[in-house]
Order: structure tokens, then sequence, then C-alpha cells
């Protein structure tokens, strides 16, 4: 069988500059900024109150609704204001600001070594809350409210998406080298709760030696298969990792429990592992530091709500002034256009680029090629929908099923015209969709 | 040719008529449509464009809606008084003689505002706005300037001028297309012959008004102070003039730091 799916591309990896290197551990100096919406769902409700001090692990804001998670502090210190700061959506949001006293002195974090059949289902969940897990991925969302499905004896595949299609990107490589056991037994636990469900890992066969790693750990274990998956972009984007690893097709008005699935990044199962095990809450993270105009290219492991201008000088400042920075992958990353802003749950990555490939042409117009088409994962036609979008016919949008567009960006890396159609189809979603909530 | 043949010939024709008469007649008797009087007489006195601007589908819409009294007598943005007196005195109401226009919030041009970044993309406010930040323009609140309203006017009424949308009051219609077409709702509908009208729509605290724009309200609330009719309020940093109370005085004009009343 051919773990793949139609559509998609393969653009320039990059993953070189980061792959083989040892993780850098950082521990931030400056304030630490704690946006109260790291996840999708209610913002979370802050339960301190400027001039406290609080300790590492300890709740400094507490989940808003059941759709929502948890924050905790990850340096000790005061804290020092609860105000609205600019996060790397581009837009300000309320967020607890901590002055770090740069001595990490830490609550106690509650073990659990019970044998993994002992573990209560309510056991499980409720860590994994308690500690404020959300998908890694990028979404963010709370991981708590995945693996409580309304129907859950449908469910009857876990995948974990270790594919990391998204270009220079390294940190859930980084993370299966160095702690697989913890990813698989992030992945068991999960499985526990789950009692008729196989455990796939889904992984791009441009990693072997993780390949290997993983399949030499699982010998034996009839529960859990490695599935190498073919190296192509949006691999890893959740419809896409569903159909390559089980043949079922979602739409956008499905969720993967609809098809009997449940998708997790690599660093959600090992943020599941420390919570349940552990009983840390997820307060740090590996971000890839990587591109063009950073002197050491690196993966840090770093603590939540660091300074991006910190972590890129942790990762030897800039060799040459960058043209473009975005935080997250080159594909799906937002542009930034500062670096003062705080690394949240779902910061994956920081590049910075010599070159600005998008600004660096001017669009065209289409020239009726097809090639957005043929490379649409979602089997949308881009070119018609954006001109669709550009004459304001958004019923016709509709029609032609624009919703459908996961936003991955191939039809714009493909398009000889330069067109901006990803964004355009992405502002017309969210146009649709803030009036369908009217 | 034989004579009784033409006679057959129509009398069938002739019985086939008087039947088919009698049919019809019955017919428009018992499924008749009652049509309002009025509205055939308000069609009759709108101008017969078919533009849409009123927001009905054509002007047998808006007739059929000022009728049943669902839109004012002053619906038709293209007739304007005149054609709203007539209507008024068809359907009883009361015509509105203030004109009024719209008006773009917003004086911060690429001069006087800054941008927080470069923008790459379709030139369509409604798609700029999902970029970081709300959109290039440091201030969340002002004028993109890419012409989406300008699009709409059916009118020619609205120019970009130095990266902010400009209203020719003489050319606007009230139609109020703009109005609904700009995703910061900068746009709104003031009296033709306003005496102050706020230039600024940011609702920010002064001193980040300041940092981003030269021409941006700093909410001192000087003008209500000042204001002879206490028309003035300030809202969330930013002044906000009540029309109905208005004489155009001039007055805070006159005392406003940073001259954004016009």
């Amino acid at each position: 069988m051919k773990f793949t799916f139609k559509g998609g591309i393969h653009p320039y990896e990059g993953k070189e500059l980061t792959m083989d290197k040892e993780v850098k551990e950082y521990l931030p100096k400056g304030d630490m900024v704690y946006p109260l919406s790291q996840h999708i769902g209610a913002p979370a409700e802050p339960v301190v109150k400027k001039g406290d001090r609080v300790l590492v692990g300890q709740l400094i804001a507490k989940a808003g609704g059941f759709v929502s998670a948890n924050i905790h502090s990850s340096v000790s210190g005061t804290v020092k204001a609860i105000e609205m700061r600019l996060t790397s959506s581009g837009s300000k949001m309320n967020s607890i600001v901590i002055e770090n006293d740069n001595l990490y002195e830490a609550v106690e974090f509650k073990a659990n070594d019970k044998p993994l059949e002992e573990l209560t289902k309510e056991e499980i969940l409720d860590a994994i809350k308690e500690a404020g897990v959300v998908g890694m991925g990028g979404a963010g969302f709370p991981t708590h409210v995945k693996l409580s499905p309304k129907e859950p004896d449908k469910i009857d595949t876990i995948i974990v998406n270790a594919s990391e299609c998204e270009p220079y990107l390294t940190s859930d490589y980084r993370r299966i080298m160095d702690e697989a056991d913890k990813v698989i037994g992030g992945l068991k636990i999960v499985l526990k709760l789950f009692p008729g469900a196989k455990g796939i890992i889904g992984i791009e066969n441009n990693k072997p030696k993780a390949i290997k790693l993983l399949k030499e750990k699982l010998a034996g274990d009839d529960d859990i298969v490695v599935n190498s998956l073919k190296t192509k972009y949006p691999e890893g984007a959740e419809r896409q990792l569903i159909f390559a690893n089980t043949g079922r097709y979602i739409n956008s008005k499905m969720l993967p429990a609809d098809a009997g699935c449940i998708v997790h990044n690599v660093d959600t199962v090992y943020a599941i592992y420390e919570a349940v095990r552990e009983g840390r809450p997820l307060i740090d993270r590996l971000v890839t530091v990587s591109g063009d105009a950073v002197e050491e290219p690196c993966n840090i492991l770093t603590k939540m709500g660091t300074n991006y201008a910190e972590l890129i000088e942790a990762a030897g400042g800039f060799k040459e002034t960058p043209e473009k920075i975005i935080a997250g992958g080159p594909m799906m990353g937002k542009a930034l256009y500062t670096t003062d802003i705080p690394a949240t749950k779902s910061s994956s990555a920081i590049l910075c680029m010599t070159k600005d490939e998008v600004s660096e042409y001017e669009e065209g117009p289409c020239i009726r090629c097809g090639r957005c088409v043929s490379v649409c994962p979602g089997g949308v036609m881009p070119n018609t929908l954006a001109t669709l979008v550009e004459k304001n016919q958004f019923d016709e949008f509709v029609k032609l099923n624009g919703m459908e567009c996961c936003e991955c960006g191939c039809c714009s890396y493909i398009c000889p015209a330069k067109r901006h159609l990803t964004q355009t189809i992405a502002g017309a979603r969210k146009l649709v969709l803030a009036s369908r909530k009217k | 040719m034989d004579i009784m043949s033409i006679v057959i010939a129509a009398a069938v024709v002739s019985v086939v008529g008087i039947f088919a008469g009698i049919l019809l007649g019955v017919a428009s008797e018992k499924f008749k449509v009652d049509v309002d009087e009025k509205e055939i007489a308000i069609r009759e006195i709108l101008p017969g464009n078919n533009c849409g601007g009123c927001g009905y589908p054509g002007c047998d819409g808006l007739a059929c809606a000022i009728a049943k009294g669902e839109a004012s007598p002053s619906g038709c943005p293209v007739g304007g008084e005149e054609v709203a007196k007539k209507i008024a005195e068809i359907v009883g109401g009361e015509a509105s003689t203030v004109k009024m226009v719209a008006h773009v919030k917003c004086a911060g041009d690429c001069n006087k505002a800054k941008d927080a970044y470069d923008y790459v993309g379709p030139k369509n406010c409604k798609i700029a706005a999902n970029a970081p930040g709300g959109g290039p323009k440091a201030c969340s609140y002002g004028c993109m300037g890419y012409g989406s309203c300008q699009a709409v006017c059916q009118f020619g009424a609205i120019s970009i001028v130095d990266g902010i949308a400009v209203i020719d009051k003489d050319k606007c219609k009230s139609c109020g297309m703009c109005v609904a077409e700009c995703p910061r709702h900068i746009i709104e509908m003031v009296p033709y012959d306003a005496g102050a009208i706020v230039e600024c729509n940011s609702k920010d605290f002064g001193k980040d008004v300041k940092a981003v724009c030269q021409s941006g309200c700093i909410g001192c609330g000087i003008c209500a102070k000042n204001c002879p009719q206490n028309a003035i309020t300030v809202d969330n940093y930013l002044a906000k003039v009540d029309y109905d109370k208005c004489t155009g005085c001039g007055t805070c004009k006159e005392k406003c730091p940073v001259k954004i009343i016009k």
C-alpha cells in the first residue's frame, strides 16, 4: 500500500540545516509573556494578580470553559502586569506578563508510576486537562476535548502525526530521535482511552533514521504500526494524513472522529506522557530556529512565553539582515513584522530568510494552466475561487466548495503567474465563516 | 370551393373564441391579483434606473417596500429630495429633509499615518484585513486605501487620494453601499452640511494614536468641554458629534489641539 494522497507539492526541504544538530536548552532571561488565548476556544481566565509571586509550573490562568486550556508559569518570578501584548497573529491579546527572577524555583510535580493497566480514563483525562495540553501542531485545539469524542466506541485509529511536511521544521524529528520512548509512551496512554483502537505513527520517508528507530522500539508490538509516508507537502495536513493512512476521506464539515480517527502531533503525545506520568504541565516546547539569515540554525528547547528575539539570539543571532521572518513553517506560517512577541504552546518555528520570495515577483494574470488545480489536495479550483473572491461573489465561492480549502499554500507555490491564491481564498473563508456566525 | 366549408370554419372559430373569452373572463375575475394603487403611483415617480443603490431589487422592489411601509419615502438615493417629497405625499409620511452623505472618518493618509510593514497581496480591504494585525496600517482603525468602497460605489463618488478613500459629497447619493462594504467600519453617514466632522476612527489611547498617526483623535475631551450645545461626547478616546444638537458654530474646530475636527 502506498501511503499518500492526490495532489501536493515537493518544495525544497531545508531540513538538513537543523536535522542532525543537538537540541539546545535555553533558559530565558527577560520578561515572560503568556497570552490568555494560546488555544482554540474560550480564553483562559487569570488566577493571579499584579505583584503575585509565581513558581515554575504554577497555574496562572485557568480554562475559561470546556473548550479552553489551563496556562502555567514556566519561570519563577513576579506578575508584572496583565495587559494587551502583541502575539504572533499580529494583533494584541490580553496577556499575563511575568518578571523572571532567573531562580527557576518549581512547584512539586506529582509523578504517577502506576502501571498502564491500572490507569483509569478519568485519571488520564484529568491529568491532561490539568496540564493544559493543546494540539501543538499549530491549531492549538485543547487535547482533553479531542480525547472526549461524542461516540468513543467509533474511534478505531489513533494517528500520531510525525510527517512534519513543512520545509525547515525538524522539532518533531528531534523529539522522536531524543525521546522516542516518551512519544510511544504517550501514544500508549491515548490507546488506553480507546481500548478497541489501533495506533499509527505516520512519518515521511525522508526521515529514515527516525522510522528505523521507531520500528526497532515497536518490534513485537501489535497495537502500533509505523507507516512510512511518501515525502510530499501537505502530507501532515489532518485530512490528507487520515486519507494516506486509512483511505478514509473527510471534508471540512466533518471531524476526524467522524472517520473513526484521532490525530495528534508528536509533541502533543509527548506532552500527554509528561502530563500523565510526571505531572508536568505544558510549559516548554521545542522550537526550530532556522533559515539562511540565522548564524547557527538549531532546535531550541525553551520555556513558553520566551521572547522571539531572545530565541533568535540563542541561535547565534542574525548572520545577515533578514528580509522576512516567519512564525511557523514557510508554507503555512505567518510573516512577522516584529520579533517582540512571545513563544506560545503552538509556536513550532521561527524562520529568518534573507530573501522574500513572495514580494520579489509582481502578481500577473491567470494563464489558465491549471497547475493549481492539479496540486490542490482539497480538490478545489483555486484559480476560479480566487477570481470569484476578487469579484465579491461569495455565494458562488461557497457553491464551488471554497470552504474545502485547507490553506496549505500549494496553489500559491506552484502558480507561474505568482497570484496570491491562498491568501485570497483564506481571506474569503474567514469572511464567510464570520458572516455565518452573525 | 363550397360556401358551406367557409361557414363551418367561421362558426367553429367563433364558438371557440366565445368559449375562450368566457373562460379568460372568469379566470381574470377569479385569480386576480390585488395591486396596490400606491405602489404603481410610487413606481411612476421613481427614476427607473434600477441601480440597486437603495438596497432593493430595482425600482419595483423599492416601490413595493415603500407602499408596504418597510422603506422610508426618502429611500431612493438617486431621486433625492424632490422624489422623496412626491412619494411622501402619496404615502402620507414625512420625507426627511436633511441630505445625508457618506464620509470616511480617517485623515491618516500616507504622509501622516505609518505602516507597520510592507503588504504583498490582493488589493482588497476585506482580504487585507486578515493580514497580521488586521492590515498593514499601524493604526488598526484607519483607512487602508485598497479601494473596496470605491469598487462598490455606483456613482463614482469615491476616489483614493494619498492612500485613503475620499468621498465627493456632491456625487454621493447616500445609498450606503460603501458603509456596508468597509471591513473597518470607517465610513458613516453625516448631514451634507455638517458643521463638524471628526476625521478619526481610532479608539486607542492617545499616546498609542500619536505613535502611529499625526492626524488622530487623542480623546483629550477639549471639544466636548467647550461645545456650547453639548453635542460632542468622548467614548473610548474618540470624539463623536451628535448632529441633532450641533449648530456648526465651529468652537470645536478651533479648540481641537490636533485639528482633526473639520
